[in-house]
């Protein structure tokens, strides 16, 4: 140790969140910016050209649900409804299975309660065929792609009609026919992999393109950086999402570096385009999509798009935020409720109204539990073998190899002599 | 003493040694306000402040890599990697830098840095938090790894490991963290409140590293095991009645070879149980060891019963857990020679 009199003695600066259970919450420090202020660039822009919509905040809907300034994507209303819609189913299906892990029936769920309008609206403003590289929490593009809910439950209950098998923990989809690529529980590691897809995709002089997504807190892993960086350097069509919603489980987004900067800016210094958006509106989520979307289709390169939400339901069905932040946060969350603004938005237009409102959430609602009950006739987890023993050993390689045959038969007449059920 | 599941006894570690030595650090993702994820850190932060105690960002190669630098220093880093399932993006900075920081300085810099953390399956945590990746570090030159089995052992081994001058790989079996377990997953759950184990001294106490435990002596079977396997072998040890020498590795590197050869050459049998992946797992070693040190006194071959060589599933868990059948079969096969 030095200790020199003339200098001060070093500190470390620990971040600590501003409240903590029990605390008022209150957010008024937030930077938001006016609706509709926000400008919105060629999309052939040079990348510096977007430095202060990396530190901004593309908003489009209003305080009274009015649709303002150049992001404004000018939808249909019948595709504002199909947003809508998707939103409620997802929150629908959360609901259900985030109750149906507490009575048992898996192991496991995960809810994007708050953040339905990230993976929902982008969703519409993608292609179909675009292939997505989600984290956990992009269920809504499957329900916006209208994939079948029984398929997604099946998956949730490891059940007979799992189309992986009862391999992996619930909640990882995988669908090559959605465009949806294998989830890992591994964090950003989908990053470099969209790159790569990307870049394949232009090395092929294919049309589509590429988007993934991760939470701010793992951006702090490497693979993000390694994401940038050769997404940069390619200039790969994709589109990388951070959907900032304040929590990685118990810590706050100031440990993924939030205190000192936005993450979109994180976008700056790779010299790709970067853009800040309320996460928590439906069409500024879309125009964004969009605008980068082209972007990557016109051979622009990629953008990184941070969207400013909230986490409004805890990290898993293992985790309990009320032991670390304040209640309070959910109401006091400065941007709303994605669903509670495109509904205000809707019925501003003349185009939507609260009976229709509560019609579409008994619609979904039954959607979902009859789903649910189709689903369970496939069976639930620890209730029964729904595969066969010796599926255990499929897919480690396309051919099995003579050590894995070996140990499934031992498996199969240990089973056998033990008097054990193997299908 | 006290009484203490594992989760307590591994916190009790941390804070008797954090108010003995002010250059111990704790960090990771969640240990800090929150305690983390299993509560091992629980209380730790408010006790030590929070440059001791602190959350870290997402990224396990910086929360190693950073431990390797403040280890440079002179800080004794006890990083935590939330689940073992998660070390990989770290691996550079344990296998190329910490591993052999000793050597590539010739002893001028070194890393004393304990990275813990929980790992083993059984609860239904799929393939990317059921993982048991010992075998990837014991292959390390320049790493040591250690298991606890019981909440005593876990806290004096813990705090060997965090007074060892070398990096440690700590392993902490998830599935018995709260009670023992003996591979009946259709059994009620057990509580270390009513095992000999979950009474942990309140104080300061080590267990010295490379030192196994026998937990159960015996003459006709020498079966080799740690973390939760200990107790699914000692449950079928007492289901089986066979006279079968169990032996808790506790540290899987350095080996207690002595112990392991002294009671096969005195059984002539042994079995190895392991959860990891049976190819190149650390049961491979131990059959290697085995075989050339005791050759001569084996009645039958080693045999290992480990987790089978695929992904850890998330359904057919209990089929490829090594549980009491695998193991009583193995037992069957061994004494039939």
């Amino acid at each position: 140790m030095s200790t020199r009199p003339n200098l001060p003695p070093l500190r470390l600066h620990v971040p600590e969140p501003k409240f903590r259970p029990g605390d008022e919450a209150d957010f008024g420090d937030v930077p938001i910016p006016a609706a509709g202020a926000t400008p919105r660039p060629a999309v052939d822009s040079a990348p510096a050209a977007f430095h202060d919509l990396a530190y901004g905040l593309v908003r489009v809907l209003d305080e009274k649900g009015r649709a303002v300034g150049p992001w404004d994507p000018k939808l249909s209303p019948d595709t504002l409804r199909g947003i809508l819609r998707a939103m409620a189913k997802t929150r629908a299906f959360d609901e259900r299975m985030y109750r149906a892990q507490r009575q048992g029936k898996t192991s496991f769920y995960m809810k994007c309660t708050g953040e339905e309008a990230i993976a929902c609206a982008q969703a519409y403003a993608l292609h179909r065929d675009d292939m997505c590289f989600p984290s956990y929490r992009q269920q809504g593009l499957l329900i916006a792609r209208d994939w079948p809910l029984v398929d997604m439950m099946n998956q949730i209950y490891s059940n007979k009609g799992d189309r992986l098998a009862g391999k992996q923990l619930p909640i990882m989809y995988s669908t090559r026919e959605g465009s949806f690529f294998s989830i890992s529980g591994n964090l950003a590691t989908q990053l470099p992999q969209a790159v790569g897809w990307a870049m394949a995709s232009a090395i092929k002089g294919d049309t589509r393109i590429a988007a993934t997504w991760c939470g701010e807190g793992s951006t702090a892993e490497g693979d993000f950086h390694s994401a940038c960086t050769f997404a940069s350097v390619y200039r790969a069509p994709v589109i990388i999402c951070v959907v900032n919603n304040q929590w990685a489980i118990s810590s706050f987004s100031g440990f993924a570096g939030a205190e000192a900067t936005t993450f979109a800016a994180r976008a700056i210094g790779y010299g790709i385009a970067g853009l800040r958006v309320d996460g928590n509106d439906a069409l500024a989520v879309y125009a964004a999509t969009e605008w980068a979307a082209e972007r990557a289709r016109t051979n622009q390169g990629p953008t990184l798009i941070e969207f400013f939400t909230y986490r409004a339901e805890g990290h898993s069905t293992s985790d309990d935020p009320s032991a670390y932040r304040s209640a309070q946060e959910r109401e006091k969350w400065p941007l709303g409720d994605p669903i509670s603004r495109l509904k205000q938005h809707l019925i501003a237009l003349g185009e939507w109204d609260e009976e229709r409102h509560a019609a579409m959430d008994l619609e979904v609602a039954n959607e979902v539990k009859a789903a649910q009950k189709d689903a369970e006739k496939n069976g639930i987890l620890g209730h029964g073998m729904h595969q066969p023993m010796s599926t255990m050993f499929q897919d480690v390689f396309e051919t099995m190899p003579w050590h894995l045959e070996e140990q499934r038969q031992e498996m199969l007449a240990e089973a056998k002599a033990a008097g054990i059920e193997t299908s | 003493m006290a009484r203490m599941n594992m989760i307590q006894a591994i916190n009790s570690a941390l804070d008797v040694l954090m108010d003995r030595d002010p250059d111990i650090v704790v960090m990771g993702e969640d240990v800090g306000y929150f305690g983390g994820v299993f509560r091992a850190t629980a209380g730790l932060q408010a006790k030590y402040g929070k440059t001791r105690v602190f959350d870290t960002p997402i990224s396990e190669l910086g929360i190693i890599g950073v431990a390797v630098g403040m280890g440079a220093y002179g800080l004794r880093p006890v990083p935590e990697i939330q689940f073992a399932d998660y070390i990989y993006p770290g691996l550079d900075q344990l296998v190329s830098e910490a591993a052999r920081l000793r050597y590539r300085s010739a002893g001028e810099f070194t890393a004393p840095i304990t990275v813990r953390s929980p790992f083993g399956g059984g609860i239904f945590g799929g393939q990317t938090h059921s993982q048991s990746p010992e075998g990837i570090f014991t292959h390390v030159a320049g790493l040591k790894t250690v298991v606890p089995s019981t909440p005593y052992d876990a806290k004096g081994l813990l705090i060997a490991a965090i007074e060892d001058n070398d990096p440690v790989i700590f392993f902490e079996p998830k599935r018995i963290y709260n009670g023992p377990f003996s591979g009946h997953y259709d059994r009620p759950a057990k509580n270390w409140s009513q095992h000999p184990d979950g009474e942990v001294p309140e104080d300061y106490y080590r267990i010295e590293l490379g030192k196994a435990r026998v937990v159960r002596p015996g003459a006709d079977l020498t079966i080799l095991a740690y973390g939760t396997m200990v107790h699914v072998a000692a449950g079928v040890i007492e289901e089986q009645g066979i006279d079968a020498e169990l032996i808790d590795l506790r540290t899987l590197l350095p080996l207690d070879i002595e112990t392991i050869e002294a009671s096969v050459k005195k059984t002539g049998r042994c079995l190895v149980i392991h959860e990891a992946t049976r190819t190149s797992g650390f049961g491979a070693e131990l059959s290697a060891l085995v075989q050339e040190r005791c050759f001569y006194h084996l009645e039958a071959p080693v045999e290992r019963v480990t987790g089978y060589d695929t992904p850890y599933p998330h359904s057919l868990e209990w089929a490829y857990f090594p549980g009491p059948v695998r193991i009583g079969e193995a037992i069957k096969k061994i004494m039939k020679d």
